[in-house]
């Protein structure tokens, strides 16, 4: 394998990992701050001990997010050097606002939070859960300014040989980074709200602790509705701002190698990248055309004229990403959010109907549903990234271009075996101390706090 | 004052702060194995750093986004070129967050003695690599004309380098021993915290002098007469702190080694300045603030960012340390 094919590796596996915790970290946290914020003002210990209980598992995903984030921000001089050379004055800036703004707070806040339950007074306490969930969608944005440059490069010049920046505010308010933004953080939401449904489901169906998770599985389906149709929505938007900025990227996940005028939406394409067509496909003609214009008879640019639009525009060479695994990803993506709206809507529906814990079969589906949004994540990575190719920052650079021409290709798979070896036995770690966690059930407060055994109380010292 | 000299203060400023805060976390992670008799003495010393470290390590992450920023090309050349060790330090930091998060959720003394063996390797590589990675930086590495690292690991690896980074861990070991004597109750586990600080003490100490001599004959360090005074003061702070400690002030030996960790870092930095990163192939190669920067608009919008936030952040996290002022108890760990 090639420097540059081992590097794209690096980056797919150590960004699809991280991205494995941080949704849930964005989304939870604000659960959590709700829950505490009802403890709070109705005095309600039962939802102390919720909010304690969900903070417990939220602790050991913040903490795998907060790891893997480091490799993160020390990648891309690793492994894209001429990338960071080249596009630092701009990709630089939203880092250090991100480190500066959000990951100060995020982590002094949450040190506070786990130790200062009976340091602090009640009402800053909760205050400081706040800042965390404030904070942690606050990196996101920076982060996710700092994506949609490489999308959509805005507020640049090409000067002494890089991108300069030369207007920060076109950077932030770049159109990119609204969709991008409320999609990523609808999904978020949607994430969490899974979490929590699916947890709570597992005890709703062993019928125990019902008065901790039936406040909690209200609180988590209400908030996967939202997430999910929200989510849904703004991912729709930005396809059609796709469409506009990244007609390729979009031609991609769609599989339209010819342009239309009334384009064809594929449900399922045998595709032959060789050939550069689809030898079958099952579509619903004009779909495409009405998703992307409102109207069945808008033109949606093909594959194959796009590739004769880029090597005009940019010389000769191959414009055209993995249409195999864009197709699949974005459809199972599609699917996924689908799947995630229908379970919702039939969750609250059951919920305000009373008949929740009658019907069995729909808490098992709800306790099944746990891995859906973690796919619906990755997928929808696969499909920004994998879309962005042979971009690094589309129209500007290539990825080839990008790679640190200095690291020699044992250097990489040292590092690539070790992280992946390590996030291994990470992730096996915390699932094990999540079902543990799980399996304890919420415990039950000072009272029995003697009787217990000495191993939750070694357990509650970060909780 | 012109931006990139500010920036370069500022980077300063941030690894002074990183090197301060974090440098007696990783102590405290280094002394664990050796000072923790029982899982209670154990928890006791994590907790002392618990509420904290993470905040602690953003000053690093910080930093490292205010290179990037600031000066990108520094930023491109000093994390391809030293690429393995960086990994190293990655790894040691990924393992060494998850092993706080990890350690006290399962009660079985494998489980946690693993865990704790990772926050002593996640501890121990970084304060030993960011020596390395510093005495590399002034003392040159082969970089050339178009501002790429041609050397290897093992070209990192010199008499000079590995006894920077042996500097850093000892000293470190010792500023983590120092805070351990403030923030563990009075008794025992205090006694022996203070009994390991006179220890590493003396080997720091030697170590460290070994440093500013090798600095002495290998870089041009002493050539900057602000950078000397500023290494000489350093170790003087040292001995006080050393002084301080056996005379069981501890407040006071925390306060001068603490200075003595900040002048250290400045030295370091003030005998690089202008350059950022020195090459051995040829001077005019170095990198500098002013070739490896970037643009006068970006550091503006930087230096005004930074200038609002850095106080308002030295503000909250100094009122952490507050909130947790107390010494840590063994009743601390069960509410």
């Amino acid at each position: 394998m090639t420097e540059l094919l081992l590097a794209r590796w690096q980056f797919g596996i150590t960004t699809t990992y991280h991205f494995l915790f941080v949704p849930l970290t964005l989304g939870l946290s604000i659960l959590l701050a709700i829950m505490e914020t009802i403890y709070v003002r109705t005095g309600n210990q039962r939802y102390k001990k919720m909010t304690q209980f969900w903070g417990k598992l939220f602790l050991i995903n913040f903490a795998l997010g907060v790891v893997t984030g480091i490799v993160q921000e020390f990648h891309f001089g690793m492994n894209w050097s001429e990338y960071s050379r080249f596009m630092g004055d701009i990709f630089g800036a939203p880092l250090a606002m991100e480190a500066l703004t959000a990951f100060f707070l995020e982590s002094t806040f949450l040190g506070l939070w786990i130790f200062g339950w009976e340091r602090l007074p009640k009402r800053l306490h909760a205050a400081t859960i706040w800042i965390v969930a404030l904070a942690s969608n606050l990196s996101a944005f920076w982060i996710l300014v700092a994506n949609s440059f490489m999308q959509s490069p805005v507020g640049y010049v090409l000067r002494n040989g890089r991108a300069e920046m030369i207007d920060f505010t076109a950077l932030v308010t770049n159109p990119y980074v609204a969709f991008q933004y409320s999609h990523t953080f609808f999904s978020a939401l949607t994430t969490a709200g899974v979490f929590v449904t699916a947890i709570s489901a597992y005890y709703l169906l062993k019928e125990s602790y019902r008065e901790y998770f039936l406040p909690s599985f209200r609180l988590g389906v209400v908030c996967m509705l939202l997430g999910a149709v929200l989510a849904g929505g703004t991912g729709h938007l930005q396809a059609q701002n796709i469409a506009k900025v990244q007609p390729m990227k979009l031609a991609a996940v769609e599989a339209l190698w010819e342009t239309d005028s009334s384009a064809p939406l594929a449900l399922y394409a045998s595709i032959d990248e060789e050939k550069r067509l689809n030898s079958s496909e099952i579509s619903i003609p004009g779909a495409l055309s009405f998703m992307v214009h409102n109207s069945f008879t808008g033109e949606v640019k093909g594959i194959n004229n796009l590739q004769a639009e880029y090597t005009a525009e940019f010389g000769p060479g191959n414009y055209i990403p993995q249409v195999t695994p864009l197709f699949w990803s974005f459809h199972i993506m599609f699917l996924t959010g689908g799947w995630l709206v229908l379970l919702a809507a039939l969750g609250v529906l059951l919920l305000l109907t009373g008949r929740l814990e009658s019907q069995r079969w729909f808490l098992w589906a709800a306790l099944w549903t746990l891995p859906v949004p973690y796919i619906a994540n990755s997928t929808g990575w696969f499909v920004t990234e994998i879309g962005r190719q042979p971009w690094i920052v589309y129209g500007l650079q290539r990825v080839e271009q990008a790679v640190s021409p200095g690291v020699p290709a044992p250097s990489i798979w040292i590092s690539l075996i070790g992280f992946t070896l390590v996030y291994g036995v990470l992730a096996l770690s915390a699932v094990y101390l999540g079902r543990k966690i799980i399996l304890q059930g919420p415990d039950i407060g000072h009272g029995r706090e003697q009787q217990q055994s000495k191993a939750t109380k070694e357990a509650a010292l970060w909780s | 004052m012109e931006l990139n000299v500010l920036w370069f203060i500022l980077i300063t400023v941030l690894f002074v702060g990183f090197f301060f805060l974090e440098g007696f976390d990783y102590g405290v992670g280094i002394l664990l194995p050796f000072l923790g008799k029982n899982d209670t003495e154990r928890r006791m010393l994590i907790q002392t750093i618990g509420p904290v470290w993470d905040g602690n390590e953003v000053w690093m992450i910080t930093a490292g986004g205010a290179l990037f920023a600031a000066f990108p090309s520094a930023y491109a050349t000093l994390f391809s070129g030293f690429y393995l060790a960086l990994f190293l330090l990655l790894l040691g930091l990924i393992v060494r967050g998850a092993a706080f998060e990890f350690r006290s959720r399962d009660e079985s003394p494998g489980w946690r003695s693993t865990w704790d063996g990772m926050i002593f390797i996640g501890s121990f590589l970084p304060a030993l690599l960011w020596g390395v990675a510093v005495t590399n930086l002034i003392q040159g590495v082969p970089i050339n004309d178009k501002m790429q690292y041609v050397g290897t690991f093992f070209d990192l690896l010199s008499l000079y380098t590995v006894v920077g980074g042996l500097a850093f861990l000892l000293v470190f070991t010792f500023h983590g021993s120092l805070f351990l004597t403030l923030k563990v109750e009075k008794g025992n586990l205090m006694e022996r915290a203070r009994k390991i600080a006179l220890a590493v003490g003396v080997a720091a100490a030697v170590v460290f002098l070994g440093l500013v001599g090798l600095t002495y004959t290998n870089t041009g360090l002493f050539r900057n007469s602000g950078a000397a005074v500023s290494l000489l003061a350093a170790v003087l702070a040292f001995v006080f702190a050393y002084c301080f400690v056996y005379g069981r002030r501890f407040g006071l030996a925390f306060v001068l080694n603490s200075l003595s960790v900040a002048l250290t870092t400045a030295a370091f930095f003030w005998g690089l300045f202008p350059r950022l990163m020195v090459s051995s192939l040829n001077p005019e190669w170095s990198l500098t603030i002013y070739n490896a920067a970037s643009t006068p608009y970006t550091l503006k919008i930087m230096t005004i960012a930074a200038l609002i936030l850095v106080p308002v952040i030295l503000l909250y996290q100094g009122w952490t340390y507050w909130v947790f002022r107390k010494r840590v108890t063994a009743k601390d760990l069960e509410y």
